[in-house]
This record gives structure tokens, C-alpha cells and sequence, in this order.
């Protein structure tokens, strides 16, 4: 592991939402390429932790450095760093005033990454690549739960970032249109994508992670590789929440 | 009544165009006032949020024709009586429009906050997550869809304004109001003036009404 990048480094991070500490004190590393799922009850911080990692959130002390740079620091051009950290949301988030080619384009266009017409070419790539590419004209009212969430994805991959963060991207799915999300997410991790995944999809979390890593109250309690964390758990906190969600 | 339509119509269509020049140039401010404010009370920036909120309540909390006699003959006082800089005098049109503005802009204000806040917040959350700046995604993400549900309420806050321009015929702007009162003055005929004004208004309101549904309904297919 030494010998590879370091894309994501955490030292000490602490997250309050006024007095209510909602992070305690988070370390960890994240190298290219790794697939990390973490998983953890509800109120455990899981999702705070993803939403700090791009600063969605406003991080209370400790150092969060993603590819060189701490972003903890309030002068860091947060907005560059976020170019290369894709995120993608439970409730998609898609922009519901535009279509879903303009939701693809927006940013790369906005942002001056490419000329419109190569954003557009490189969109219906990437529609094509979450087999939406019938779907560049609609708008994202007329999708189902699945197609939002795919169509968010490959929003995320328009501005070919290096890391992609999925806060929960299946919790507000109907059953049936979770398979076909986690399959483009599948196919990311296997292309090598470097990706932290909140996500309470244990079968995915067994298949895909490289690590798991279990968070409840603030804390990482538990990590290792999915063998180790479902396999044989060592903290009654990770066992108790095991037995009841699998 | 045609007796009336006959020698004074002119002048009364004449006082419905000054009418509707105060009602424009205050709407224009009241525009500029409301986005200013409105766009103050929804930036993550405490002293922001306070003097909108400061601004909002206080105009609110006075009454238009309180308003207008203060800007009009309080302002001008204070300037060249009490601080005796001296000169300083205001047109009815030019109290009149900042009174409007002030008025109708801290309505305004409340409405651009309301419609930014109805947005969902993770439609602020994506933009920014892609990179874009704060104001770059406010912009094109979120006021865009904040003016659509804004539409109904500016349209009725227009009419209200344009109605409230009758307020400033204290202050002698020769609007509508207060040429009818001249007219009256000379005829003694209330019913029939009263009367022509009140349809005039109607038909100024009727128009703005039926240009703002055709708006309203263009809005919610484009964009």
C-alpha cells in the first residue's frame, strides 16, 4: 500500500453540527484505485465523513487532503478540487431544469474544461456507457429513480474526475433499479476508479470493496477487507449491526 | 359622465401615463432592491442575513403613505434644515419612485428568498460538487427554477404596486388619484369620476394580469 498514491488523506478529522459532535476523530487513508464502502448505522457519521471529503460540508478541525491538498484549509480553491472529485447523491440531484445532455455539459462548459461540442460528444460517450444514450433529451422528470441515478453518474464522469464519492446512491431506489446502478458503479471500480461508497448494500460491499470500513458513533470502529469485516468481525458494535442487516 | 370623458379625458389618460411612468421606474428599483436583498438574506453570511432581514422588517413594518411623506418632506428636512448641507430638494416623481422601490422591493425581497429557498438544496449541493463557484451554480442551477415558482407572486406584488402608486397622490404627483380630484374640484360629479378612474384601473391591471398569465405559461414549458 505504501508504495501507491495516497489520493485521500484524513488526520483527526472532527465534524460538530453546533454542539452535537457528529465526527470524533477520523484517520484514514485512501490510495488510487481503491474501492472503499463504508458502511455503519444511521447516525454514525458515514455519510457527514463522505460530504467532508469534498467539503460539502464545513470541517470543524483536523486535516482532510485530497490529491495535495488540505481542504480543511479555508483558503484552499475548494472549487478545483472539487473539479476531480465526483459526487454522486441518494436523491440524484439532477438538475430538473435542464435536459440531461445540459446536465452532462453544465459544468465541463461552464467551467471551461471543453468546447461545447466536444462536452456534448463526450456526454453521449458517457450516456451510452450507463446505456442512456435514447435519453439525451429528456428531462429529469420524465426518468425513473435508476435512470436519475445513472444520468447522475455519468454527470459526475463529465468532468473526468479521479475520485467519485456515492453517498447512499441506492437508498432511494425502488428495488428493482438498484441492480442496474450498482452495475455502472461495478464497472467503474473495475476500470479503477478510486471510489468511497456510503452505501448499506452489503452484497455490493462484499463483491466490490477493497475495504470495508464500519463507522458508528463518530468513529471508525472496524476495517479491513469485506472477508475480514463480514467474515469475522471483531468489535461487538460491527457484529451487532452485522447480524441485523445481513 | 361622457361630459366629463369629453373635456377631461385627455387630461385623465394623460395622469393614467404618469401613473404608469411611477409605477415602471419604481418597479425597475424595486427589481434591482428585491434581488439585492433577496439574494442578502439566502448567502451563508450572518451580517448579510441580519441587514436584509433588518431592511425587510423595517419597510414592512411602515405604511406606504408614512413612507412617502417622510422621503418626501422628512429627507429633504433633515438634509437642509437639521444637517444644513443645503439645495437638496426631491421631485413627487423622484420620492414617489424611491417609496415605491423601497416598498415594493422589500415584498420583493421576501419572494426572491422564499423562491431561492423552495429550491431543493442538493440542487445547490451538485453544482457546487462539480466544481462550480457558489454564484456560477446560483445562477444556472438555482434561480432558474426559484423563478419559476417566483412568477405568480412578483405578478401580484407588480399589481399591488401599481395600485399603491394612488398612495403617492399625497405627496402631489399628478397621477391618476390626484387628478381626479382635480377634475372633481372643477365638476362636483364624484360617481362619474370615480367611476372612469376605477375602470381605468381595472384596464391597466386587466392588461398587466393577461400579459403575465401568457408569461407565466410560456416560463413552465421553457427555460
Amino acid at each position: 500500500m505504501d508504495s501507491k498514491n495516497v489520493k485521500i488523506h484524513v488526520s483527526h478529522l472532527k465534524k460538530n453540527f453546533g454542539k452535537l459532535e457528529v465526527l470524533r476523530d477520523i484517520s484514514n487513508d485512501i490510495t488510487e484505485g481503491e474501492v472503499v464502502v463504508v458502511i455503519g448505522p444511521s447516525g454514525s457519521g458515514k455519510s457527514t465523513f463522505l460530504r467532508c471529503l469534498n467539503r460539502l460540508e464545513d470541517i470543524t478541525s483536523g486535516e482532510v487532503v485530497v490529491d495535495g491538498v488540505n481542504i480543511a484549509d479555508k483558503k484552499a480553491d475548494i472549487n478545483k478540487v472539487r473539479e476531480n472529485v465526483g459526487m454522486v447523491f441518494q436523491h440524484f440531484n439532477l438538475f430538473n431544469n435542464m435536459n440531461v445532455l445540459r446536465n452532462l455539459t453544465l459544468a465541463p462548459v461552464d467551467l471551461g474544461k471543453m468546447s461545447k461540442a466536444d462536452a456534448q460528444k463526450q456526454a453521449m460517450k458517457l450516456l451510452e456507457r450507463v446505456g442512456l444514450a435514447d435519453k439525451a433529451q429528456a428531462f429529469p422528470s420524465q426518468l425513473s429513480g435508476g435512470q436519475k441515478q445513472r444520468v447522475a453518474i455519468a454527470r459526475a464522469l463529465a468532468m473526468n474526475p479521479d475520485i467519485m464519492l456515492f453517498d447512499e446512491p441506492t437508498s432511494a431506489l425502488d428495488p428493482e433499479m438498484v441492480g442496474e446502478v450498482l452495475e455502472v458503479m461495478k464497472e467503474l471500480a473495475r476500470e479503477g476508479m478510486t471510489m468511497v461508497v456510503v452505501t448499506h448494500e452489503m452484497g455490493f460491499a462484499r463483491e466490490v470493496a477493497d475495504r470495508v470500513i464500519f463507522m458508528d458513533g463518530g468513529y471508525i470502529l472496524e476495517e479491513g477487507t469485506p472477508e475480514e469485516v463480514f467474515g469475522n468481525p471483531q468489535n461487538p458494535r460491527t457484529k451487532d449491526f452485522l447480524n441485523k442487516v445481513l | 359622465m361622457l361630459r366629463i370623458i369629453d373635456v377631461y379625458g385627455e387630461l385623465l389618460l394623460k395622469a393614467m401615463g404618469q401613473t404608469l411612468l411611477l409605477a415602471l421606474c419604481g418597479l425597475f428599483f424595486a427589481c434591482i432592491l428585491g434581488l439585492i436583498f433577496g439574494l442578502m438574506s439566502v448567502v451563508k453570511n450572518r451580517p448579510c442575513n441580519i441587514i436584509a432581514r433588518i431592511f425587510v422588517d423595517a419597510i414592512r413594518g411602515v405604511p406606504m403613505i408614512v413612507l412617502a411623506y417622510f422621503i418626501y418632506f422628512g429627507v429633504p428636512y433633515l438634509l437642509n434644515t437639521i444637517m444644513k448641507i443645503g439645495g437638496v430638494t426631491l421631485t413627487a416623481l423622484q420620492a414617489g419612485t424611491a417609496c415605491l422601490a423601497l416598498n415594493c422591493g422589500a415584498y420583493m425581497a421576501e419572494i426572491i428568498r422564499a423562491g431561492i429557498e423552495s429550491v431543493d438544496k442538493g440542487q445547490m449541493e451538485a453544482a457546487r460538487s462539480l466544481g462550480m463557484p457558489y454564484w456560477r451554480s446560483m445562477y444556472r442551477v438555482v434561480l432558474p427554477q426559484a423563478i419559476r415558482t417566483m412568477i405568480p407572486s412578483i405578478i401580484n406584488q407588480f399589481i399591488i404596486t401599481l395600485k399603491d402608486t394612488s398612495i403617492l397622490s399625497v405627496i402631489g404627483f399628478p397621477e391618476l388619484v390626484n387628478t381626479a380630484k382635480n377634475v372633481l374640484a372643477n365638476t362636483f360629479m364624484s360617481f362619474q369620476t370615480w367611476a372612469i378612474v376605477a375602470v381605468m384601473y381595472l384596464v391597466i391591471i386587466q392588461t398587466l394580469s393577461v400579459l403575465a398569465k401568457h408569461l407565466e405559461r410560456r416560463l413552465k414549458h421553457g427555460l
